[in-house]
């Protein structure tokens, strides 16, 4: 049977992606360049049986995650920079209560207001935790709409499976830009008992949701039990493409948007005959450290994003001096170009 | 032979962390008869705040969550709009409700959501050691206001109840107090109306209570609850507000 194919923007396809994901729950703020996503929210989860809240603020906003995800919902807020440092004080206290939810953040300009332009300036936040204390969040990177569909449904269930916030971290491009999206098949999920969720006490003894461990040991003991899952995750949820890698002597390093654009000049290079691959992390936290793999000495890195090198940090530690990382990033506002990839190559080979 | 007085067993029977004469123990103990005379432990979800109260849950025998400062009312506006079946309240102190917080409890208010909040307003930060909260009378000392609180450093103290009762969402709003027995049976029959008004379905019900914190008021328990009557029930009059 042929899918089904519709022209969405990403910002969309993170929504349409999440109820088909089972989502019945999604509080938001405006920001641009996220504002499609709350729109298209607001007219089609309630016809989907779930609840749509526009929040007072993105502070309210991702507690009521808290509250709907306590309370056994699927829940999901999107965000755009500026407002995703603001519910950095909830990703805390989910990621403290074991709480499964989506976070989406469309990356824009900054430090503080920024700019509207696409930037992935938010690497370090997204990938480090981003709030108070030991955690860490699942970070998904979509290249393009289809690949936004398909992770925020994964996204949800890896948050179900670990019992985690997952943030699926796409730019202002990847929000505005429409591509064709083949629809899933499949049915609507159900959402996954849980036996911990606060649905009232009957027959059971009262679950409590909390991240308060004030008694002597106990919150060390806790984080340790988190430490655990991350380990776990480490293991079981690194996610990369990797392009023409085998007789590569340079290997282009970029997620994302960029990816999309380090991908076309690969291309022109390999016309060009020049040997060149390409990794894209898909999961940023857990960051494929594999792909990096020991290869003949000659090889080198060249990270390219749209920041100053966030990503970059990730690249040197997973390559721990094996090989030498050499870095092309522009932000607020600037996108490296094809052209300029290809010319820093050239410069390399 | 008839009983006629019971623990309640919406509340464990464990001692609580609270100073000599705090009124936390009484306010829990109310939310709990209320709980059971209503019949809905089993369907209860309380949101304990951030403050003095933050473990309320290891007194209250239902469900319950913890929320981040001052964000209890999002909190349970999630929790009530995915579990509508459920009674939902939130207990929140002056600081987390009327300071960090006024922006949630405000908007809940809007939106009349169908909730209820119990407000324990002991114009103090409790549990931090005594700072000034947005309730602190004019002239009463806190850790941040040492030669009394000033309109002109620090402003007047809020009155968040009256606010609230000029927003249509609101159904209902009563300030009490616990300065003798009978302030304390009469808080219990408002605790007991804001629950009711929520299985009713009639929207946001607030109680304010007058509570005493006599640890940092400086004063012995007698004295705190003679405070409360003498001072601060002029700041804060106490009966039906809307």
């Amino acid at each position: 049977m042929l899918r089904k194919r519709i022209l969405i923007s990403g910002n969309e396809a993170i929504a349409e992606g999440a109820i088909q994901a089972g989502c019945n729950f999604y509080a938001g703020y405006p920001i641009t360049p996220q504002n499609e996503l709350i729109a298209y929210m607001a007219k089609y989860m309630p016809a989907s049986g779930g609840v749509f809240i526009q929040a007072e603020s993105e502070l309210a906003a991702i507690n009521m995650v808290y509250g709907a995800s306590a309370a056994g919902a699927r829940a999901m807020t999107s965000s755009s920079s500026p407002g995703v440092s603001l519910k950095q004080e909830g990703i805390s206290y989910i990621s403290g209560s074991q709480l499964p939810a989506v976070i989406v953040n469309i990356m824009r300009g900054g430090p503080g207001l920024g700019n509207i332009a696409p930037a992935q300036s938010d690497y370090f936040q997204a990938t480090r935790g981003g709030g108070h204390g030991d955690y860490r969040l699942i970070v998904l990177a979509p290249a393009g709409v289809q690949e936004a569909y398909d992770l925020t449904q994964t996204g949800f269930r890896l948050a179900d499976k670990y019992r985690i916030a997952v943030m699926i971290l796409g730019d202002g491009i990847l929000g505005q830009m429409m591509e064709p999206v083949k629809l899933s098949t499949q049915k609507i999920t159900a959402s996954p008992l849980r036996p911990w969720a606060l649905t009232g006490c009957k027959d059971r003894k009262p679950n409590i949701v909390k991240s308060f461990f004030l008694r002597e040991g106990d919150l060390e003991k806790f984080n340790l039990k988190l430490q655990k899952n991350y380990q776990i995750i480490k293991k079981n949820e690194a996610r990369y493409e990797g392009l023409l890698l085998d007789d590569a002597k340079i290997i282009l390093v970029a997620y994302g948007t960029m990816a999309r654009i380090a991908k076309s000049a690969l291309n022109q290079l390999r016309l060009a005959g020049k040997k060149v691959g390409l990794i894209r992390p898909i999961s940023l936290w857990p960051f494929p450290e594999k792909a990096f793999q020991p290869r003949n000495k000659k090889v080198k890195y060249l990270a390219v994003e749209m920041s100053y090198g966030q990503m970059l940090e990730d690249v040197k530690l997973a390559v721990n001096g094996s090989a030498q990382v050499d870095f092309l990033g522009r932000s607020g506002g600037g996108i490296p170009s094809e052209e300029e990839i290809i010319n820093r190559v050239n410069k390399l080979i | 032979m008839e009983k006629i007085f019971a623990h309640p067993e919406a509340l464990y029977d464990v001692s609580t962390h609270y100073c000599p004469g705090c009124g936390h123990g009484i306010a829990h103990r109310l939310v709990a008869e209320v709980v059971d005379e209503l019949g809905i432990r089993e369907k209860t979800i309380g949101i304990a705040p951030v403050g003095c109260a933050v473990v309320a849950y290891d007194y209250w025998k239902f469900d319950c969550s913890e929320a981040a400062h001052g964000r209890a009312l999002a909190v349970a506006t999630a929790i009530k709009r995915v579990r509508p079946q459920n009674i939902v309240f939130t207990y929140q102190g002056d600081g987390d409700l009327a300071a960090i917080g006024t922006n949630e409890t405000i908007h809940a208010a809007n939106r009349g959501e169908n909730l209820t909040v119990v407000f324990i307003n002991n114009a103090v930060y409790g549990m931090t050691g005594g700072q000034m909260a947005p309730t602190t009378l004019l002239g009463q000392k806190t850790s941040t206001t040492v030669n009394g609180r000033t309109k002109e450093k620090h402003g007047y103290p809020l009155k968040i109840s009256e606010m609230l009762a000029l927003l249509p969402g609101v159904c209902y709003v009563e300030r009490v107090s616990f300065h003798n027995p009978q302030g304390v049976c009469k808080a219990k029959q408002a605790i007991k109306q804001a629950f009711k008004n929520q299985m009713d379905n009639s929207g946001f019900s607030l109680v304010e209570v007058l509570s005493p914190c006599p640890t940092y008021w400086g004063l012995s328990p007698k004295e705190s609850l003679d405070w409360i009557r003498d001072v601060m029930q002029k700041e804060f009059p106490l009966g039906r507000i809307k």
